[in-house]
């Protein structure tokens, strides 16, 4: 007695005429028992998530917790030193900058992805020709390898052969070269650039996934009371779309706070270290220098910020769910 | 529809959506140009008369051919493809399990363990990168494919599991429920009732998770450190550089191939990636 359910591997149209007597190909009886109970199934199909997961993300998180207390090294496992580690790296200079500049860099970028990238949602959720195409193409340096794309920017700044610069002395507004990524404030900006024109497309895409639930009829309701486009987007869109974008800003806050190949690849945290990121300067002496236990606490100096905006998310969630 | 003036749809439409279209795809064209630009050209001083930056009359592929034959790239660029799809098909596997659970059964501790995953999925892996390269070593897992297959999960397991919870719960209830008085096991309904219904959502966990691996870079670079070891984008930046020289003809070669083969993956799926995306952060 063989039977196959029709449509297994198919689309969601499949299983309607699906729904035959499963009973066919049954395991052992006691094994089916076992399963059986609710419990013991979740824990069956929980164990190999929580394995890896505790394995390679509450594990290394106990150990950089011990490292960042300890003057472990390559090749020298180290004792325990207390806080020095962090104490150390508050009062050295190069790591001051780093932290001023990972606030900097994520204010800045952040603003600029969440400004433009709604603008453009705005201006995708429109009828014209080649939607499709457009919308496709809009999100292509978000698919593409950061660091690749990041080379093609670091090759637009060059210091002898910027494109940029060529357009800019061609238009007439400048007469000689700007010092795009030999300079550290403007190497930052220069980042700060690369970062929004990656990370755009995601707030314009999913803040456009949130536009299209909203009803035309409210708009046109609006225009109808006389609201021009300025006040239809403030009184009607925005208070709609506020949710979608919260979560949105607090992925991306998360993301751009622990940023790390952009910078690597573009200015490499020079000139003179003006341009490192918390990550960047714990890579730099964690792992290029060695020094396990001082890169472990630079990383660390990450967390309450995490901490919050995390936070801030459950809450949020929370209210979701209680309302 | 809102009726608007002639100029006003050029001024506030047209005009600003060529301009974002324009700035989000120059720096492709600019790797293109690069790439397939003759050497002598590459580097013409910046004020001479017969500059044309924008375009090259001796189109050549000399830099795909050196990168192809003279470098470990088409390696990298299996490593890569093969670190992708394992630790996709992992994650796969367990966000699907993990998902069915938090979606469907009702188990001690649900609500705490549904938070904690995804609370991980807010831990970004610069984080953890020191201790976690620490622990690889103890392993015995450095320098190999499996120090990135086993690693990887850690963020795209819980983004699976988020996304296809979400998926399940949109499922009625009343398949499974049919199913079960038909006499199927709990296992039964899961694997040949729910899991059918879901590839969608498993499709576009799949293809989100397939890009956002290939584009790894911390892990790699802090794990793999023999050339022939290495992915695309650590291989890039840290072999096709000699010293301080950059051969960007060749670099811009690597960048455009090491793209295509996501961009591709990215453009026979669109929808699911879009809803793989904007599935992420919907909670």
């Amino acid at each position: 007695m063989k039977k196959t359910i029709a449509g297994g591997a198919g689309s969601a149209a499949g299983f309607e005429v699906a729904l035959p007597h499963p009973r066919t190909s049954q395991p052992a009886p006691a094994l089916t028992r076992f399963l059986e109970n609710e419990g013991l199934l979740a824990a069956v199909l929980l164990a190999p998530t929580v394995l890896l997961l505790s394995l390679f993300i509450a594990y290394p998180f106990v150990m950089g917790v011990w490292l960042s207390l300890s003057s472990t090294s390559v090749g020298n496992p180290g004792e325990f030193v207390g806080l020095r580690n962090f104490v150390k790296a508050w009062n050295d200079s190069i790591f001051r900058t780093a932290f001023g500049n990972t606030f900097f860099y994520t204010f800045w970028a952040t603003v600029f992805k969440l400004v433009l990238g709604m603008w453009l949602a705005l201006l995708l959720n429109r009828h014209f020709r080649g939607k499709r195409l457009v919308r496709a193409s809009m999100l292509l340096p978000f698919i593409v390898p950061t660091v690749l794309s990041t080379f093609a920017w670091r090759w637009m700044f060059d210091p002898t052969f910027s494109v940029l610069n060529w357009l800019l002395y061609q238009g007439g507004l400048i007469t000689t070269k700007l010092p795009f990524l030999s300079d550290g404030t403007y190497g930052l900006w220069c980042a700060i650039v690369v970062n929004t024109w990656r990370g755009m497309p995601f707030f314009a895409i999913t803040l456009l996934a949130g536009l299209q639930t909203i009803s035309p009829d409210l708009h046109e309701a609006a225009s109808l009371d006389g609201a021009n486009g300025w006040h239809r987007f403030w009184h009607v869109t925005w208070p709609l779309l506020k949710p979608v974008t919260l979560v949105v800003v607090v992925f991306s806050v998360i993301q751009t706070f622990s940023d790390f190949q952009l910078i690597y690849v573009l200015t490499g945290g020079g000139p003179a270290n003006a341009t490192h990121l918390l990550a960047t300067y714990a890579y730099q002496i964690g792992v290029a220098t060695g020094l396990l236990g001082e890169g472990a606490a630079i990383s660390l100096f990450m967390l309450p910020v995490l901490f919050i905006v995390v936070w801030v998310q459950l809450r949020y969630l929370r209210r979701l769910e209680g309302a | 529809m809102v009726i608007e003036k002639r100029w006003k749809t050029w001024v506030f439409f047209y005009i600003p959506l060529a301009v974002f279209v324009v700035g989000t795809l120059f720096p492709f064209y600019w790797m293109l140009i690069t790439a397939i630009r003759p050497d002598a050209e590459l580097y013409r001083s910046w004020r001479a008369a017969t500059n044309t930056p924008f375009w090259t009359l001796q189109p050549t592929l000399e830099h795909f051919r050196d990168l192809m034959a003279k470098t470990t790239f088409p390696r990298w660029l299996w490593n890569t493809f093969f670190i992708a799809v394992a630790s996709t098909l992992i994650s796969l596997f367990c966000g699907l399990l993990a998902g069915y659970a938090l979606a469907r059964l009702r188990f001690p501790m649900a609500g705490t363990l549904g938070t904690s995953i995804f609370v991980t999925y807010l831990v970004p892996p610069t984080l953890l990168f020191i201790p976690l390269a620490d622990i690889i070593r103890n392993f015995q897992l450095g320098n190999t494919p499996w120090a990135l297959i086993l690693t990887y999960p850690t963020f795209l397991i819980p983004f699976c599991t988020w996304l296809l919870m979400g998926y399940f719960k949109t499922i009625p209830k009343e398949l499974e429920e049919c199913a079960r008085i038909d006499g199927a096991t709990r296992f039964g309904a899961m694997t040949r009732i729910i899991f059918p219904i879901a590839v969608p959502g498993i499709l576009s966990a799949g293809i989100f998770a397939f890009t956002l691996s290939w584009n790894e870079f911390i892990y790699a670079l802090v794990f793999l450190s023999s050339p022939e070891r290495k992915t695309v984008p650590v291989g890039v930046v840290s072999e096709l550089i000699r010293g301080d020289i950059y051969f960007w003809g060749q670099l811009m070669a690597g960048a455009l191939l090491g793209s295509i083969p996501v961009a591709l993956v990215y453009s026979f799926f669109v929808e699911y990636y879009v809803t793989g995306l904007t599935g992420s952060v919907k909670g």
